[in-house]
Order: C-alpha cells, then structure tokens, then sequence
C-alpha cells in the first residue's frame, strides 16, 4: 500500500485558486457600471445567442465571465430562486442580497469540497433601486468570496488593466452613452495595443430605473448599439477636442456628457483609435467566454 | 420547499431541467401548485367567491378583453370591485370566470410560467404555445373543478406571427378551443355573447370594440344577478385590458368611464340598448 503525498491545506487551496484564476483570465471581460439612471452591462461576446449578461428579475441582472456551462447554470438556478420566491412571498421580496448570498454559498462550497472541481466562473449580481445610490452590485469569486461594489466592476480576461482604464475616467451620473463608451473603450484597452470593438463584438444590456414595465431589463441590440457607438465615437482629430462636447444628442432620453467628463473622454481618446486594429485571431477555440 | 437563509442554492435549483416553472414546482414544491389539495367531498361552489363575466373580441390589430368587477359568494355580493382582467405578459391576457381563489392563484402562476420560460430561453413562447401551457394549468385542477371550484378562464393576445388578435376559451377539463371574433365566459357569458353576436362588425376600431364589450357585460349584468353593471355612485367600471402589436395595455379608468357615461345615457333613452337592423 502506497502512502498519499501529504499536501499542506494552504497547497491545496493555492492550487485550486491558481487553478480557477487562470481560467477565468483567459476569457475576455465584461463590465457593469452605474449610470444616471441604472446600471449598464457590457461584454465582450462574439456569440449572439451565448449570453453573459441576463435577466434574474424585475430590478436584477445577472453576468458572467469564465465557463460558460458553470455559470449558464448558475443562472438558471437563480431565475428559479428568484421566481420561486417571487411566486412565494411577493415580487418586491426578490433581492439582490439574498441571490448573492445563495451564490456565494454555493460557490464557497464548491470552492472547499475535495470531490469537485472549483468553478471556474465570476460572476455579479446587480440590482437597482429607486435612486442611484440604492443601486447594489455584488461581486462574487470562484471561492465564493462576495463584495459590494460601488460605480463599476470589471470580471474576466486582463480585470486590473480595464478596470483601471474605468477607473480613470469614469464619474459619478455619467450618461448611458457616456458610460456605452467608456465601456467599449475600457474593453478595448486590454492588453499592449488598442483594440477598437465593433457593435458585433459585444453584448449589452441595462438595467433602466426609466423603463415603466416592472421588469427593468433590456437588451441594447446591434443596431441601437451601432447608432449610439458612431454618434459617441472618440474624435479622430486630436487637434479639435471640442467637437466631441458639441455632439451632445439624445439617445434614450438621457444626453451625452456635455461637460467636463465628455471632454476628458475627447482627451484622453489615444491616438491609437486612430487607427483601429483586428482583434487577434483566436488561437484558443475552446477559451471560456 | 423552504428557503435556507444561510445555505446554498438547493441542489433541485443546480438540476439541468426544463424551462416549465410549473414542472419545477412540481417535482421539488408541490405543496405550491393550485388544483393538488384534497378537499374532502361535497360541493363548495356556494361557499367561496366566484367572478363572473369575462368577454373578448377582436378587432382591426388587436384584441380586446372586459370583465365586470363582481365577485358572488351564493346570494352575497363578494366584492365589488375584483379585478378579473390580468396581462400573462407584454403580448397576452388572460380574464378568468369560476372560483376567486383559486383563479387567482392560477393567473399568478401562469404570469411566472411565461416569464420563467422566457428568461431561460431568451425567446417568448407563441401565442398557441402559452395557449396550452394555461390548458395544462386548468387541467391540474380537474379534481377540484368537480367539487364546484372551476377555474374557466378566457385567453387572448396579439400574434406577432399571424399580424392579429386571437381568442382561446377552455373548459374546466382543460380542453382548449379557438374562438373567432369573440367570446364571453361566466355566470352572464350567455346574454354578453348574445349582445356581442348584434354589436359585432367585422374591422371595428378598438374604440368600438371597447364599447361593443362593456354593452355586452351591460346586457349581462340587466339579466344576471351575479354580473355587476357599472357602478355610477361609486364610479366602479369595467376592467378593459386591450392587447395590440404594442402589448398589454389596461385602458385607463377615465376612458372607460367616459364610453360608460355615454353608454349609461343612451340607455336611459332605450334601456335594452341600441337596436341592430332587422335585415
């Protein structure tokens, strides 16, 4: 009878962390952010019908980076939740809180159990309220580690360097389409170069406060998102920083930023969107999403 | 089924499984579908409240749906003011005649399903698809329909693929049945399909068609106790959910009690109501 290796707890989790990380990073990311009036979702997605961003409930949305099977079922397990508790009690007794709890639980387990494989999956659970600052989004990690989030998150692919990119520009009440570009731009500053993101590209959807059905969700399709991209599109002229600010249009209902944030997009727009570049060939056919 | 407060998603939640929110409840919570509780024997049809009269019709892109606001418990008036008109989802309504309760109960559960379905599939059901899901809900209540607690509810909604509105009727088997131009359920669904059969025109506006059917519960409510006319004291009127190629909408009170006020005033000249042509 051979004896097992012993293999340290701190080994272990170190491993099976390491393990779900490089899983995630190798995905591309997807960002939520709050805007004036609710939170906008964006990924990077070339699948029409895979989705990473969905409907959970009436005010909560659900996305994901990472396997798209793990975390499909993630969120099919959260609209029965959702629904079950809906049915149950009353619609406005669905929460964000209690969903990122069951989450997070469930991830936590998984994470800690020998017999299964950590998942290898990111997820956020997003919910709004009535005013901005009743707008919750949770951030939830492979290990099942939770955490609330305020103004923008950033999951998948190469996080730290889109979310610094948000970071930089990003202010508080920004306008959908203000918030539509700083997203698409963030996605497209992952890595060494610039990339520049076509409408087919990615996947976006909000959560509007506006909307008068009870359910707040929407998808933004292609079109609408072509529209607002090339109306919103970042000055090809560095000498003329101005123009951007004059293009204020309506969209939605809500305007551009028409103040000091447009022209700091208009700024800081870098001169490699000059010249937008293919995104690389995908070498790895089976990468998360 | 209960909620852990503290714990992880059930392992029923994490089952690969259909898209049907009524099949989930009934494999993991029973206890919460309507139709599976045995009641003992005897008839309780006159010991709950019932709704009445519900009548749909179609017209020029749409379809429209009325129901009068009364519930009846026997010889006593339930309530007058029940709301028996419900949107299934942006395309669809439903209106439900039989046992308060438990069609309330019913509608609720009905809403979840088409939305359940439609967050886990990204697409809508068709019009016939949700159609059947509602035959399979009444058909769940055969046991208790037999007790005097029917459910027959009347659903219709806009087809995005036939460009029109349609009309579904059921019995409390189950059995489901397209209707053409209108129809009408309830204790007073006889006289308002009577009244619908002389108003009825072929390319109404939906205005007309709003008119044709609160004539319609009009009739019904002259000629059946348990049918509730328009209460002018209290202003409580029909409740008309009109459904277009731009979805479920209820029409706002003020506009149903403008058609009301001239209905009423029309009547007080010729209390049966307008008079078709003989020929």
């Amino acid at each position: 009878m051979s004896v097992p290796f012993y293999v340290s707890p701190e080994q272990l989790m170190r491993d099976r962390a390491d393990f779900a990380r490089k899983g995630i990073a190798k995905g591309r990311s997807a960002i939520a952010l709050q805007y004036a009036d609710g939170i906008l979702f964006v990924a990077e997605n070339r699948s029409p019908a895979l989705h990473k961003v969905a409907e959970i409930y009436d005010r909560m949305a659900f996305a994901a980076v990472g396997r798209y099977n793990e975390f499909e079922n993630l969120r099919i397990a959260g609209v029965r939740l959702a629904d079950m508790r809906g049915y149950s009690y009353d619609r406005r007794d669905v929460t964000g809180r209690a969903l990122a709890n069951a989450y997070a639980q469930t991830l936590g387990a998984i994470f800690s159990s020998g017999g299964e494989k950590p998942l290898e999956v990111e997820i956020l659970v997003a919910e709004i309220g009535s005013t901005a600052a009743e707008d919750q989004i949770y951030r939830l990690t492979y290990d099942g580690s939770i955490a609330d989030v305020r103004g923008y998150a950033v999951m998948g692919g190469p996080a730290e360097q889109v979310a610094d990119y948000v970071g930089e520009h990003y202010s508080e009440g920004i306008s959908l389409a203000g918030a539509l570009r700083l997203a698409v731009d963030a996605l497209g500053h992952d890595g060494t170069e610039t990339r520049q993101l076509e409408p087919d590209q990615i996947e976006v959807a909000v959560l509007d406060r506006t909307r008068t059905q009870v359910r707040k969700f929407k998808r933004i399709s292609e079109e609408t998102l072509a529209r607002i991209l090339s109306e919103s599109r970042p000055d090809t002229s560095p000498s003329e920083p101005t123009t951007h600010a004059e293009t204020a249009e309506t969209v939605n209902g809500g305007t551009y930023e028409s103040d000091s944030s447009s022209a700091g997009d208009a700024a800081v727009a870098p001169p490699e969107d000059d010249a937008p570049i293919a995104p690389p060939e995908d070498p790895d056919t089976d990468r998360p999403l | 089924m209960t909620f852990d407060a503290s714990g992880r998603l059930p392992e029923a939640f994490l089952t690969p499984g259909g898209s049907s929110f009524m099949d989930f409840l009934a494999g993991h919570a029973p206890d919460l579908l309507p139709g599976r509780r045995s009641l003992g024997t005897g008839d309780l049809s006159k010991d709950v409240p019932h709704g009445t009269t519900i009548v749909a019709a179609t017209f020029e892109g749409g379809v429209v749906m009325a129901g009068d606001r009364r519930a009846t418990m026997g010889n006593i008036i339930a309530q007058r003011d029940i709301e028996k008109v419900f949107p299934a989802d942006e395309y669809s309504c439903v209106g439900i005649a039989g046992s308060a309760g438990l069609a309330v109960e019913m509608v609720r559960l009905f809403q979840v399903e088409l939305e359940h379905y439609e967050k886990l599939e990204g697409t809508t059901l068709s019009l016939d698809g949700k159609s059947n899901r509602l035959s399979a809900l009444i058909r769940g209540n055969l046991a208790l329909a037999m007790q005097g607690l029917a459910v027959v509810p009347l659903f219709a909604g806009y087809d995005q693929d036939l460009k029109g509105g349609r009309i579904f009727s059921y019995d409390p088997t189950g059995g489901r049945y397209e209707e053409t131009s209108f129809h009408s359920v309830g204790s007073g669904s006889l006289f308002a399909r009577g009244a619908l059969k002389k108003l009825y025109r072929e390319g109404m506006s939906a205005t007309d068609c709003v008119t044709a059917t609160i004539q319609a519960l009009y009739d019904a409510a002259d000629d059946d106790s348990a049918t509730g006319g328009p209460d002018m004291a209290r202003r409580i009127f029909p409740v008309i959910g009109v459904v277009t190629s731009d979805g479920y909408q209820r029409m706002p009170e003020e506009e149903v009690g403008a058609i009301v006020d001239s209905i009423v005033a029309a009547r007080l000249q010729r209390p049966d109501g307008p008079a078709a042509p003989l020929t």
